[in-house]
């Protein structure tokens, strides 16, 4: 009894002590992010008496880099969602279409709007994130139809795989359509934090605080999920209830960080297992660390998109790509080393 | 002036009104928006090669502080730092050079961003030749250069021209002109389209289908163009796409490769038109001659 209270609070001290690491990583690189841009860290010091210095400060790089932290987070948030309520540690918040579904929306809502309005910033914003959220819950749903439920992991992936395409294709066709908004599309494709403001922080802070809220939550029902589908039913939970609200939270955040800042892979994907690596734990800490832990990764991949070749900047959903890409085939070759040894 | 005449109160009220004459300057640009200037802009941005060219023609690229990735000419914008591309536009670097007026394309995703953090920005986008005229007159506004009119005169007489030089013979040639190997075409509605008819030529794309529609190969077959205009990065292979070996410009080797640095002439809908025009001009001449 006394051992396994020692444990616990181990346990505990351990997950506290990441997500404390986390959070001071985090604040690091955001004041790093202050100084990283076209010019470098002069115009910190030059904002003291500069205007434009001041306000390239705290008008571009202060909102872009907490941007970037946001929507990684969110990303972090809908992975670690998706991967317990799939049970799959596949489960890549747009391995299920939701990012494909989200652009899809995204190019409605454009075609709508038209390719850059210029009023009703606010509208257009909550428009956008709306579009994205819609696309990405009817894209999840369509996939969960065609897998028939969560239960069959290759069945899932691959309706996810199919509306992925099909939806993807539904926006090429949108976007040839109307030439105007192919730009806009383009540059939402590559994912990029550059246009990201103060206004675009406020929308994705909003909706990662209701996410986390819930997911918080709703967790317990992926800790009884994770026992398997009997064990869960056992728990007396409305379960139905909770995995469609979970289908939401998941939707939710993927939609509104895809709609500030386009398509950026693998965050969602890597998070939730980086957490995983380092400390074992339920669910409802799982998913605060995997939001943490994704705005940490997407927030470092922006600063190192800022800075490589700077005064330039690459697209940092072709870097998240790049980077998560080879942690994925890394991890996968350590496992096929690690069973070719058993 | 001398401080004498300044003295004089009938000078005064002079230099107050134009003083007012030279501030207040309100622009409605291609959106529709008023976009008021306290003067006419000193340290500008463009992020469109064909307004960077036309600020230039105006003679106002000495005000020039930063252009976009693809602007190339005239060779001085070279050496000025570069923001971006339309997809990826490099907004601290923008904000950071202090311009006092933004040039863009309507398509530009940073229009908004730009708007929040206070810049002055204008939307300007040349499709057609009245449009080259129309963005001409409207930069020699806001420049406060009276050179616009000018301009245009020697480009139209320069097209007109080249016009010229297109044999009897080979006017009503049917031409067939090639913006990518997708293949996307230049239709006769199309920039491009409309300096080829100035020419003397017929497209085989008609106006109906579209400024630059993307075709079935099939399509060019059937029409069977006696002149294929195409640019190097795309014409590679042409000849060996299936049936395009019968096609009568392949046949009789009527097929014009512009270089990289003609095609950005050719596609650009600006004040280097005139040059587009002799360019094409000058191709009808080598291979339409004799038919």
């Amino acid at each position: 009894m006394n051992a396994a209270a020692a444990r616990h609070t181990a346990h505990l001290r351990r997950v506290l002590l990441l997500g404390a690491g986390l959070l001071v990583l985090g604040a690091a690189l955001m004041l790093l992010g202050l100084g990283i841009g076209s010019t470098g860290f002069e115009s910190l010091f030059a904002a003291r008496h500069d205007p434009v210095a001041l306000q390239i400060v705290w008008d571009i790089r202060l909102p872009r880099t907490l941007g970037a932290w946001l929507a990684g987070a969110l990303l972090g948030l809908a992975g670690a969602v998706a991967q317990g309520l799939f049970r799959n540690p596949l489960a890549d918040p747009y391995l299920l279409g939701s990012a494909s579904g989200a652009s899809l929306g995204v190019a409605v809502a454009l075609l709508m709007f038209g390719g850059s309005a210029a009023s009703m910033q606010w509208v257009m914003r909550l428009g956008l994130t709306g579009a994205a959220f819609l696309g990405a819950v009817l894209a999840v749903m369509l996939t969960l139809m065609l897998a028939r439920g969560v239960q069959q992991t290759l069945r899932l992936l691959l309706a996810g795989v199919i509306v992925g395409v099909v939806l993807g294709a539904a926006k090429d066709l949108i976007t040839i359509a109307s030439a105007d908004i192919l730009q806009a599309i383009q540059g939402f494709i590559l994912g990029s934090t550059g246009l990201v403001g103060w206004s675009a922080c406020a929308v994705m802070a909003m909706v990662g605080a209701a996410c986390l809220l819930a997911g918080w939550a709703l967790a317990p029902v992926l800790d009884g999920l994770a026992l398997g589908e009997a064990t869960a039913r056992s728990l007396g939970l409305p379960l139905g209830a909770m995995r469609a609200a979970l289908v939401v939270v998941l939707a939710l955040a993927t939609g509104a960080a895809v709609a500030q800042t386009g398509l950026i892979a693998f965050v969602g994907l890597a998070a939730p297992h980086l957490v995983r690596s380092a400390v074992k734990t339920t669910h409802a800490r799982l998913i605060v660390l995997s939001a943490l832990m994704g705005g940490l990764l997407l927030m470092a991949a922006d600063l190192l998109a800022r800075w490589l070749i700077a005064p330039q900047e690459l697209p940092v959903g072709v870097l998240t790509a790049v980077l998560g890409g080879s942690y994925l085939l890394w991890l996968m070759h350590r496992r096929s080393a690690r069973s070719g040894v058993a | 002036m001398s401080m004498k005449e300044i003295r004089n109160p009938l000078a005064a009220i002079g230099l107050v009104l134009m003083a007012l004459a030279a501030h207040a300057l309100d622009v409605v640009d291609e959106r529709g928006v008023s976009v008021s200037l306290p003067q006419p802009p000193q340290r500008i941005v463009t992020l469109l090669p064909s307004l960077t060219e036309s600020v230039c023609a105006l003679g106002a690229c000495n005000r020039l502080v930063g252009v976009d990735r693809y602007s190339n000419s005239p060779e001085q914008v070279k050496a000025l730092p570069q923001l971006g591309g339309g997809i990826d536009p490099n907004v601290e670097a923008i904000v950071a050079l202090k311009p006092d007026a933004v040039l863009l394309a309507k398509s530009s995703r940073v229009t908004q961003r730009l708007e929040a953090l206070g810049m002055k920005v204008l939307v300007l986008e040349p499709k057609s030749h009245a449009d080259v005229r129309r963005v001409l007159d409207k930069l020699d506004q806001v420049l406060g250069t009276h050179e616009a009119a000018k301009v245009w005169r020697v480009i139209d007489a320069s097209v007109s021209a080249a016009a010229q030089s297109v044999p009897a013979g080979a006017k009503g040639m049917r031409v067939y002109f090639e913006v990518n190997s997708a293949p996307y075409a230049a239709g006769e509605s199309s920039f491009i389209g409309e300096t080829l008819s100035r020419l003397g030529m017929k497209n085989i794309v008609p106006a109906s289908l579209g400024p630059f529609p993307k075709l079935n190969p099939e399509y060019v077959v059937r029409a069977n163009p006696d002149l294929i205009m195409v640019s190097v990065r795309s014409a590679q292979g042409l000849e060996q796409r299936p049936g395009w070996a019968g096609i009568r410009a392949v046949r009789e080797g009527r097929i014009c490769r512009f270089s990289a640095e003609q095609s950005d002439v050719l596609v650009r809908p600006g004040p280097r038109m005139d040059e587009a025009a002799r360019l094409m001009a000058q191709c009808i001449v080598e291979k339409g001659g004799k038919r």
